[in-house]
């Protein structure tokens, strides 16, 4: 079983002479029913993962070039949505949840979150012009204070997506046990359970495929927003130890990527600015990962299919905001892609959040890269924190202020 | 022959001041299933209407309301999919309460059924990227 089957760098000879043999998460499967895992090892050489999906947790770097006379910003707009300048001079950071200034929020509740950071990311990559306001308070060596001018991304000097957080290795599925309807980044639960919301793309989903991180790491070259990126680290919220099935995946939300890769080379296909009513904007991104079949293990665990999959249910009117971790019970992916899911002896209608018919084309994207030569595998320069690592998710421990009689903070 | 129609009414100010629709019942024998409306007096409303009965008798009652100054469209022309802008992420699917929108297998594509829409508008709140529209 742990017999290594072939490298990466035999894996990228076969690329570069377009022999490598590729075929889907999806494809996988059928072929290791019919041929089993050890045939289908030794003739498959790498499998494609994907997942199209809002990933709240991801922005954009660039770095807009010097004016003159110079500027160091200290507050900047684009399109009306803020961008932190809390950097050198004219970088600036532009987080897909930010919404535009003017946006009055929920104030009517549900509010519309029309144009946000999600938006101004797809702008961007579609190479339209976007309106830079930026503001400065001036310094001897940047006495600039004000700047409006249009910006494009040719002309950028760097424009990278750094996203913290991606590709969630399974995630809850939403319910609303109130009475009212709800409104959350999971979408528009209606009342007394009458829906039930999704998020990963299951069978496809990149980590799901690598459930123990033994090839995704630190350094693995991705499909990423249409374009090729780099997973960067492990992602904010990485949470290795939860608890798994007896396939090894993990039964909730678990693995995380934090990626990076060139905004210049991607689509506004693949990064698509959302509108989430009373929740907020964020953006839609997609994200695959190539995983080589070094072993006969790694195949065992990319022939994952939806079946094996489960996914705790929770109700977002309660359990959720208010974090008590109770769960309804469990369900797999392949009831919640049927259309109903059975909880507390109800029938509940299910309906995904993620595009299953986008991850797949993802992974046949991925796929079509790698037969025709144009895209090599990497191996990983540093694994993602596992089981043993002890890396855990941990909520926040409140620490309040304490003052004497006299008001003064002891 | 029994048919039932979907019909979008507009009702100008002056049509909304009347009792018409219940005369749908009492002349033409139909019965209906109000879907949805907004109608206040002395403004214009809208009502969207299920309107069971013999064909020859749904015919006579939309022309009799027609008669009364209300405007009459079809409800498919009303919620309209934008096929540009979906990003077939199926949100919309789980809030329909008639099925109108669907995932069909085995492309996990979402289609739109435009005839078994009752114009409920879940899937225009629920769709993040304004793919689902109200042409009201």
């Amino acid at each position: 079983m742990g017999n290594t089957l072939r490298s990466y760098e035999e894996i990228n000879e076969k690329i570069k002479k377009g022999q490598a043999v590729v075929v889907t998460a999806e494809e996988i499967i059928d072929l290791v029913n019919k041929n089993g895992i050890e045939k289908t090892a030794r003739e498959v050489d790498v499998v494609t993962t994907g997942t199209f999906g809002a990933m709240c947790s991801s922005g954009a770097m660039i770095n807009i070039g010097h004016t003159k006379p110079r500027m160091k910003i200290s507050e900047a707009y684009l399109n009306g949505v803020m961008a932190y300048g809390g950097l050198a001079a004219v970088d600036l950071y532009l987080g897909a949840t930010q919404v535009a200034k003017d946006d009055p929020l929920n104030k009517v509740h549900p509010g519309e979150f029309k144009y946000g950071g999600g938006h101004v990311i797809q702008d961007l990559v579609a190479g339209k012009d976007i309106l830079l306001e930026a503001f400065a308070y001036g310094t001897d060596d940047y006495p600039r204070k004000k700047l409006v001018t249009w910006i494009n991304l040719q002309t950028l000097n760097q424009a990278y997506l750094f996203n913290p957080r991606n590709a969630y290795q399974n995630y809850n599925v939403a319910v609303n046990c109130s009475e009212k309807i709800i409104y959350t980044y999971l979408g528009l639960l209606l009342p007394d359970l009458g829906n039930a919301s999704f998020s990963s793309a299951g069978q496809l989903s990149p980590l799901l495929n690598d459930p123990y991180y033994r090839i995704v790491g630190v350094g693995t070259k991705i499909f990423l927003g249409g374009g090729t990126g780099y997973v960067a680290w492990q992602g904010t919220q990485h949470d290795p130890g939860v608890k798994r099935n007896e396939k090894g995946i993990p039964r909730g939300g678990s693995g995380t990527l934090a990626v990076i890769g060139d905004l210049k080379e991607m689509s506004p296909e693949w990064l698509w600015g959302l509108s989430l009513r009373g929740y907020g904007c964020s953006l839609a991104v997609g994200l695959g990962i190539p995983i080589p079949i070094l072993d006969e293990e790694t195949l065992l665990y990319c022939s994952v299919r939806d079946e094996d999959i489960e996914a705790p249910v929770v109700d977002y009117s309660s359990a959720y905001p208010n974090g008590t971790g109770e769960v309804l019970g469990f369900v797999n992916y392949a009831d919640l892609r049927s259309g109903r899911i059975h909880i507390n002896g109800r029938d509940v209608p299910s309906a995904p959040i993620s595009s299953y018919a986008r991850a797949r084309e993802i992974c046949l994207i991925l796929k079509k890269w790698i037969q025709e030569g144009r895209f090599t595998l990497t191996a990983p320069v540093l694994p993602l924190p596992g089981i043993e690592s002890g890396v855990r998710f941990r909520n926040l421990p409140e620490r309040p202020l304490n003052y004497n009689q006299n008001g003064v903070r002891r | 022959m029994v048919s039932t129609k979907r019909v979008v009414l507009h009702f100008p100010q002056e049509a909304a001041e009347r009792p018409i629709v219940c005369d749908l019942a009492l002349r033409f024998g139909l019965t209906f299933n109000i879907l949805r409306a907004s109608i206040s007096p002395h403004h214009e409303g809208l009502m969207v209407l299920e309107i069971i009965g013999e064909n020859t008798k749904n015919e006579e009652g939309l022309k009799y309301l027609q008669e009364k100054g209300v405007e009459i469209q079809p409800l498919s022309q009303d919620i309209k999919k934008n096929e540009q802008r979906c990003i077939q992420c199926g949100t919309c699917v789980g809030v329909c309460p008639t099925a109108a929108l669907f995932i069909e297998k085995p492309s996990y594509m979402v289609r739109y059924e435009e005839t078994k829409c009752i114009a409920c508008e879940l899937c225009v709140l629920a769709c993040p990227t304004y793919a689902m529209e109200a042409l009201f």
